[in-house]
This record gives structure tokens, C-alpha cells and sequence, in this order.
């Protein structure tokens, strides 16, 4: 058990677990911050994608110290002031979500792809979003969705 | 959200009136309660049912309306798609609308759960009669107010207006006096006509989507309570293993751990199991502690258990007859007098429901009551469960349902509610969690039950079928008797009742592994071979698979079940589905060596589904699904979105389970552990999607299942197309593919 301070949505909070606790585990279970999902805790499913310094990473695979250095932003904190961003407004609009618990990783994996571009083709979401199982399998609208918010 | 409990009052005593109950709320406002009496209980009861007040409508004294829905919500619409039905004939803008999560409801007559696609048919008339009522009210209240025939009033999206003097009243002005009047009684009330719908029909986002996209919690896995620990159950490799003895000691003394124990649990396959419990302050811990556990198992009779020694029992079986489950006309002789008899042997694999939210649940045992908060599908069978294992009073088990990250059927089950009641039974004062790993959730699935079809079946000069024969094997938990929750098959199998000369029979193999209802049980693996074995009759016959079909479907007729089990199979409407499918894919289009389209229909849970698929196979055997495109009647169209992404699910799903998956059973045990080993299908791998509706004038019905099993048969039809192979087996990844 040690201290660890993480810089998560703009705020410091500070966290006394295990050294190897995975950063899912530390926002999920000590920090109240659940919308972060745990799918397979191997990296395999993209449920619980977060953003270290702005890119993509696998909060499961990611231990508490490893994070302890960069700036987290997780899906809860993506809108400012209740405003969602196009990307969550189009996931509305397009109704992607059927069961819902896959979305937080997708679109904090779709949000990272259009800060880098901003105007991605079919095989551009393809190769970004690879890494994301959706069980329900709404990649029809997923693909839409992005689409949508890329010309927002 | 609680509701009240139930009112014991005996049900012959109380009117079919009771059905909705109007009152005031403290404060201002309107509070319809209203009750669903399942068919049979109304049918015994002569109309009447037990009073109790599942579900209600509060229109508050600002205008705002609370719907309270009944149903969990697993992914199918459900949470949207029930209350626009009352918001439509209310006459409430949908945008006044909020939806709450109602919990168990005990007394309840109609099931309070998610499966069979059954929640549409079996609530679209009552629903439409509950909002009818509370329209009704308010037209009533007006017409008092302004003292002016009822007639004369109009209801219109939160408003009721009175033409002839061009009035209106708000609906938050009349609810006070709505309150007061006599409720009229639901079966008289007039509906409006459909062709005024303003909401059924339409694209309407799901109610949690904004909480949804925000990260809110809304599923059992998010549940947070005061003082909450967290627990594993850790479980026997091998089906029906029991713990002897473990290492707790040595876990108890591990950081983070509070504490740690065997449970006995029962025999029953679908309770309470044996196992060991661990308990810690986070997730993580309970985790890290399952890899020094050590426990000694007993686990008898394992190693007979074994996928290939059941391929092997099956294959023998090809050439036995099988118990019969139904004959028509004279099978052996229409084979025999056959210029040619096709034969071949179709099969599947077990399949886990692999729901992206593994298992878990919530529970907090405190002054003898209880409290459990679950994604469960069915709450009732939990409570029934826990109830009976600690010996509690009805009203001492509550369960709350929360939203649901999947189900497909694997949440019908209670044996992780069981387990965290069990924990916290022990741990009494405290709430605790349990939360299984993926390697758990893939381990202790109730599976889709694996299958074998020994086909037989000929053509005639006129390229009809003139004979059919299926000999299904398939699997009894420990029994050959009886076979597996959703391992059999109707006697009415289509194409049974459709050819002249036709023969079902069945051999029940006994297995270890635990079986249970997957996304459109039996149906999800029968239509593959089914419709597989058509497509080669229709080769065989030298005829186009589309014609085939549809002459072998004959004339537009309701074919009635044997012994009136369940509903008619309309032939025209599948006819019309087909039609639809292939129209809207340009069916019969010319297309080089490689590429090939395939058709495929299924009739299940009331709903007609037919799908042709469009694919490319490299000559190295790399295939690329291409494009699905359905043609669906499930009558008219509650919410157009969430209709439409049903579909466009399931065929995917019908494609990523029939490519890639599978579980094996070794040694009595799963070896497949989480998705490296069990792939799911990833988006890149994700055909076009189209999807038609024929909303014919048919009594609406449900949609989270019948989509899925044409899917994988119009595959695997379109992949002979291309290539001339024929897939026989899943997962299609087995079968080679490369041509030159």
C-alpha cells in the first residue's frame, strides 16, 4: 500500500493502494468514477479506455504508478459544464449504444482518433476502433456516429 | 425505485376496472397505477386479477410525466420502447417524458423479465389502454372544468383543447381534478387510430443514452453503496466440482483481504454452486488473490467429459435412427425410390453468452431483510432462490434491477445472485459485490447447447423435396432423457409441415456441461443447418435457392403448430420477407468466381426474418462478409431506431458467433478463458448493414431475437455461392476455404 496523487479530469486526487492496482481498479473502486468499464483485464476488449495525456490507453493494463505521472481524463470527464461534445452528441443522435456498457471505451477511442483526424475514412475508424468489442455489435452506427461528429 | 408491495386482496373480488387506479398526488398531481394480469390469469379470473400496483404514470402538477418501466433493460430497447406506447395514446410529448427503473414487484402476474422477445406483443395493448385511460381523465377533467360535452374535448401533446371555442387547458391544470373522477374502465376507453400516431413508429434515441455517453452508473458492475467491499467466488474448473479444503488461512493474511471462505452451496446446477469466497477492499485484490488460492477439488467422473469423445458419440449416431419425435407420410420409401438421396451431417458448438459486463451482483443482509442489487433477467427466479436458501419471508428478498450490460440469455439464470446473497448473508451489516473475472464469466456460462444434424433428403423430377429426414443429437445435463435448457427442438421444425415425407427424430447425449437459453435458443443453431441442407436440395434440384424457397413455402397460408403450441406460421408473410431481402440486394446479380450472395429465413418468436448475405472469398480462403441485407415483418414498428439496431446487432452477432467462436469441454472443464482464445468480431470485420421493414397490419412483436437466425445460414449459403464449399460446421473459420 502506498500513496499515489493522479491528476484525473482536471482535479488531484489522492489514493492509497497496491503499487500494481491497474488504474480501472483505482477509479472504479476508490474514486467513485464507474463509468470506466472492466471487460477482460487483458487489454483485449477496450472497455476500460481512458486517456493518458490524450491518448488512447487500457486503464487495465495501465498500474496506478505508471499513470501517477500524466494527465487522466476519463468519460466522465469529457463534457465541460454538462456541454457533451459533438462526438457524445452524435452517439445520441445515431442511438448507437444497445446495452451501453462497451460505449465509454468507444467513444474515449473514437474521441482520441479525431484529435489526431479530425476527418478519418471508413478504414480510418476501422483500424482506430479494432481495439473495441462491442457485444451488442452497433459498429454500424459507431462508424456512423464518428462520421457524424468528424463534420460537426 | 420501490413500489408498494403486494396487495393480498382475492382476485375474484376485484373488478377488471382495478386494472388502472387514478389518485392524487400530496402536493398536485395525477398517479395512474396500473396492473398487468397475464392472459391465463385473466382468463381464470374472468377479468379480474390481484390489485397490484406494478407500474405507474405520474403526470406532476408542473406537467411533467414519469413512466415507470417494468422491464430490465438488457440492450433491447425495452426502457424506451414500452413507454412511448403509454406516451403515445397519453398524448404527451415525448420530451416531457422521464423513464424509471422499476425493481421486483412481487404479486405480479406477468413475468417482470427479459426473454422470448415476448415484452412487445405481450404488453403493446395494455399499455396503449393504460395511456387511453389517463387521456381519457384528462379529457373528462376539461370537459368538467368548461362544462362542455367530453365529446367536444380533444387531448393533444400535453394540451386539451375545445375547438369550438378554441380553448386549451395544460395538462398540469386538469390533473387535480383528473385525480377525482371515476376511472373509465380500460376496455372501453377508445384507442387512437394508428394513422395518427405521432410517436410510434418514429426514431427515438434510448432514454439512457445521455447517462450512456456521460459514464453515469446505470449497471449492476457500477453499484456503490457506503462501507461497500468486494468478493470473488471462486469455483470448481470442472462442472459440479465441490471445495474440500483451501488455503485460507494463507489468503486471509494477504494485504486488503477482510476475509475468506468455503461455501458449501447445493447440488442445484442453477442455485447457489460450491465454491470459495474471498473478500476484499477493492476488486483488484480479490482478484490478485484467486492466483494464490489453492484448493483441493472433488471433482469425480471428470475426463469423460470431452468435445471430441462427444464428436465421436455423435458421429456413430449418424447411422441409428434416433428416438422419433414426428413422422409424416413415408420417408424411407420417398428415399428409396429417389434417383439420388443427398446426405450430410451439419454441426455446432457449445457457445458462451460472453455479455461484455461479466456477472456480479450487489447485496447488503441487514435486520432480516435482503437487499440485492442485480442485473438480473429475471428477478423473480433470483428471489425465489435466495429466499428458499436462507429461509426468508417473501417480503424479506428486494431486488432492484439495474440496467444490464448484456444478456442473451445468460442473466435468466440467479447463480451469482446467489453467491453475493450468500457472501453477504455472512458478512451480515456489510454490502458486498461480487464481481467475476472474464476467465470466470467464460468458465461458468450456462452454454448454448453444441448439436449434430443427420440429414437425409431427396429431390423429384419436379425439383420439389420429396424427402426429408433430421436426426438430431443433442445433449441432457447428466441425462439422456431430457434434454438441455434450449437444447431441443420442436417436432414442427420447419421444414416439417411443408414436405410431404418428413421425419424428425432426436438422441439426447448426457453431458457434465451446464446449458442455458442463448439469443434465440435452439433457433440460433437449427436455422444454420436447416437452411443449410435447403440450399443443397435447391442445388441438388438444379434451382434458383430464392424459387426454391419460395415454392417450397407453397401458397400464403397460416400452418398451424401440432397440438396448438404457440402461434401459426404464416407462409405469406415469410414469402413476403424473402421477396423483400432479395429485391432490396439485387438477388441473382452476376458476380465473378470469389464473390457469391446466399439467402436464408427463419420464422421464431413470432417474427419472420429473411437475409441475404453478399461475400468475397480470396482464393488463399480469406473471407470478407461483405453485406447482409434483411427483410423483417414483426408488424408495425414501435421505435424505429431501436427496431432497426436490433437487427443490424443480431446479424452481426449471428456472424461473429458463427465465424470465430466456440468452447470446448476438456476433462469436464472450458479451455476457452477470455476473448484472445474466444474471439469476438471486431468492427473492421463488420459487413454493410441494411435492413427492410414489411410492417404488415399484424399484432406488433418482438424484435431482440428473430433477426439472429437467418443470419448465419445466408453466410455460409453465399460462401458456396462464391467458392462451390460448403460449410457444414461452426465456427466457419474451421472450414477451409481457398479455391483456385
Amino acid at each position: 500500500m502506498s500513496q499515489h496523487t493522479l491528476h484525473i479530469n482536471g482535479q488531484n486526487r489522492t489514493v492509497d493502494v497496491s503499487d500494481d492496482t491497474p488504474l480501472l481498479w483505482v477509479l472504479r473502486d476508490h474514486l467513485g468514477l464507474v463509468g470506466t468499464k472492466y471487460g477482460c483485464g487483458k487489454g483485449l476488449c477496450g472497455a476500460c479506455t481512458v486517456h493518458l495525456n490524450g491518448a488512447a490507453v487500457r486503464s487495465c493494463q495501465l498500474p496506478v504508478g505508471a499513470a501517477a505521472s500524466g494527465k487522466i481524463t476519463t468519460i466522465e470527464g469529457l463534457a465541460r459544464n454538462e456541454k457533451l461534445t459533438p462526438l457524445q452528441e452524435a452517439w445520441i443522435e445515431h442511438d448507437v449504444p444497445q446495452c451501453g456498457y462497451c460505449q465509454a471505451g468507444q467513444i474515449m477511442t473514437a474521441t482520441a482518433l479525431l484529435a489526431s483526424n479530425s476527418k478519418p475514412s471508413d478504414s480510418d475508424i476501422d483500424a482506430a476502433m479494432s481495439g473495441n468489442l462491442c457485444r451488442c455489435a452497433t459498429y454500424t452506427r459507431i462508424r456512423q456516429a464518428i462520421h457524424t461528429a468528424a463534420k460537426a | 425505485m420501490n413500489l408498494s408491495p403486494t396487495d393480498t386482496r382475492h382476485p375474484a373480488a376485484i373488478a377488471r376496472r382495478d386494472f388502472v387506479k387514478a389518485s392524487a398526488i400530496a402536493g398536485g398531481g395525477l398517479l395512474l397505477s396500473a396492473l398487468f394480469p397475464s392472459t391465463k390469469a385473466a382468463a381464470a379470473t374472468k377479468g379480474s386479477s390481484i390489485f397490484a400496483p406494478n407500474f405507474y404514470i405520474k403526470i406532476a402538477s408542473d406537467g411533467l410525466v414519469t413512466i415507470i418501466s417494468k422491464n430490465p433493460e438488457i440492450g433491447q430497447g425495452i426502457k424506451t420502447s414500452l413507454p412511448m406506447i403509454i406516451a403515445e395514446e397519453l398524448e404527451v410529448p415525448w420530451q416531457n417524458v422521464t423513464v424509471e427503473q422499476a425493481g421486483l414487484v412481487l404479486g405480479l402476474k406477468g413475468w417482470q423479465g427479459a426473454g422470448g422477445s415476448g415484452a412487445t406483443p405481450g404488453h403493446y395493448m395494455d399499455f396503449r389502454k393504460v395511456g387511453a385511460v389517463g387521456r381519457t381523465l384528462l379529457e373528462q377533467a376539461a370537459a368538467q372544468k368548461w362544462g362542455v360535452p367530453v365529446a367536444q374535448c380533444q387531448a393533444d401533446q400535453g394540451y386539451v383543447k375545445h375547438s369550438a371555442s378554441q380553448k386549451k387547458l395544460a395538462y398540469k391544470d386538469l390533473v387535480d381534478i383528473a385525480a377525482q373522477l371515476e376511472v373509465p374502465d380500460p376496455d372501453s376507453v377508445t384507442l387512437k387510430d394508428p394513422k395518427t400516431f405521432k410517436l410510434l413508429g418514429r426514431r427515438i434515441t434510448g432514454v439512457d443514452n445521455r447517462a450512456i455517453v456521460t459514464g453515469q452508473p446505470l449497471f449492476g458492475i457500477d453499484q456503490q453503496r457506503e462501507g461497500l467491499l468486494h468478493a470473488c467466488f471462486v469455483r470448481c474448473p470442472v462442472f459440479g466440482g465441490k471445495p474440500r479444503s483451501a488455503n485460507l488461512d494463507t489468503i486471509k493474511r494477504m494485504s486488503g483481504i477482510v476475509d475468506a471462505f468455503i461455501v458449501e452451496g447445493t447440488d442445484d446446477a442453477f442455485g447457489l454452486r460450491p465454491g470459495v469466497a474471498i473478500v476484499a477492499r477493492d476488486t483488484w485484490t480479490t482478484f490478485k488473490a484467486q492466483q494464490s488460492l489453492q484448493v483441493l477439488w472433488q471433482d469425480d467422473n471428470a475426463s469423460q467429459h470431452n468435445s471430441l469423445l462427444y464428436q465421436e458419440q455423435a458421429s456413430q449416431l449418424a447411422r441409428e435412427p434416433g428416438q422419433e419425435l414426428r413422422s409424416d407420410g413415408d420417408v424411407e420409401g420417398a428415399l428409396a425410390s429417389a434417383e439420388q438421396v443427398l446426405e450430410a451431417t451439419y454441426e455446432y458448438p457449445f457457445l458462451s453468452h460472453t455479455n461484455l459486463e461479466p456477472q456480479n451482483t450487489t447485496a447488503l443482509y441487514q435486520d432480516g431483510v435482503m437487499q440485492i442489487w442485480s442485473p438480473t433477467q429475471n428477478a423473480i427466479n433470483g428471489h425465489g432462490l435466495v429466499k428458499e436458501l436462507f429461509q426468508l419471508e417473501d417480503d424479506k428478498v428486494k431486488i432492484d434491477i439495474t440496467r444490464i450490460g448484456g444478456g442473451f440469455g445468460r442473466r435468466l439464470m440467479s447463480d451469482f445472485i446467489c453467491e453475493a446473497a450468500a457472501i453477504a448473508h455472512k458478512l451480515e451489516g456489510t454490502p458486498v459485490k461480487v464481481t467475476w473475472t472474464r476467465e470466470q464469466d467464460m468458465q461458468h456460462d450456462y452454454y448454448r447447447a453444441a448439436g449434430w444434424h443427420h440429414f437425409k433428403g431427396a429431390v423429384d423430377a419436379q425439383g420439389k423435396i420429396s424427402a426429408w429426414s433430421d436426426h438430431f443429437v443433442t445433449f441432457g445435463l447428466d441425462s439422456t432423457e431430457k434434454t438441455g435448457r434450449g437444447a431441443g427442438i420442436s417436432s414442427d421444425e420447419f421444414p416439417i409441415r411443408f414436405v410431404e415425407n418428413a421425419r424428425l427424430s432426436q438422441t439426447i447425449l448426457s453431458t457434465n456441461v451446464p446449458m442455458g437459453w442463448w439469443r434465440a435458443p435452439g433457433s440460433c443453431a437449427i436455422a444454420f443447418a436447416t437452411q443449410g441442407f435447403i440450399d443443397e436440395l435447391a442445388h441438388q434440384a438444379q434451382r434458383d435457392p430464392l424459387q426454391f424457397r419460395l415454392e417450397l413455402l407453397g401458397p400464403d397460408r397460416q400452418v398451424a403448430p401440432a397440438g396448438k403450441r404457440g402461434p401459426d406460421y404464416d407462409s405469406g408473410r415469410m414469402k413476403n420477407v424473402l421477396q423483400l431481402a432479395a429485391e432490396k440486394a439485387s438477388w441473382g446479380k452476376k458476380l465473378p468466381k470469389g464473390r457469391g450472395q446466399g439467402i436464408a429465413f427463419h420464422f421464431s418468436h413470432r417474427g419472420y426474418v429473411a437475409v441475404v448475405a453478399e461475400v468475397t472469398v480470396a482464393p488463399n480462403g480469406s473471407l470478407s462478409v461483405d453485406k447482409l441485407v434483411a427483410g423483417v415483418d414483426v408488424g408495425p414498428i414501435v421505435n424505429l431506431s431501436g427496431a432497426e439496431n436490433q437487427v443490424q446487432g443480431s446479424l452481426i452477432d449471428a456472424l461473429s458467433a458463427a465465424w470465430q467462436q466456440e468452447v470446448t469441454i476438456e476433462g469436464g472443464r472450458v479451455r476457452q478463458t477470455n476473448f484472445d482464445d474466444n474471439p469476438m468480431l471486431r468492427i473492421a470485420q463488420s459487413p454493410q448493414i441494411e435492413v427492410h421493414f414489411d410492417q404488415s397490419d399484424n399484432p406488433p412483436t418482438g424484435l431482440g431475437e428473430p433477426a439472429f437466425p437467418p443470419a448465419a445460414p445466408a453466410i455460409a449459403n453465399a460462401i458456396y455461392a462464391a467458392t462451390g464449399k460448403r460449410i457444414r460446421s461452426m465456427p466457419f473459420s474451421k472450414t477451409d476455404l481457398t479455391w483456385t
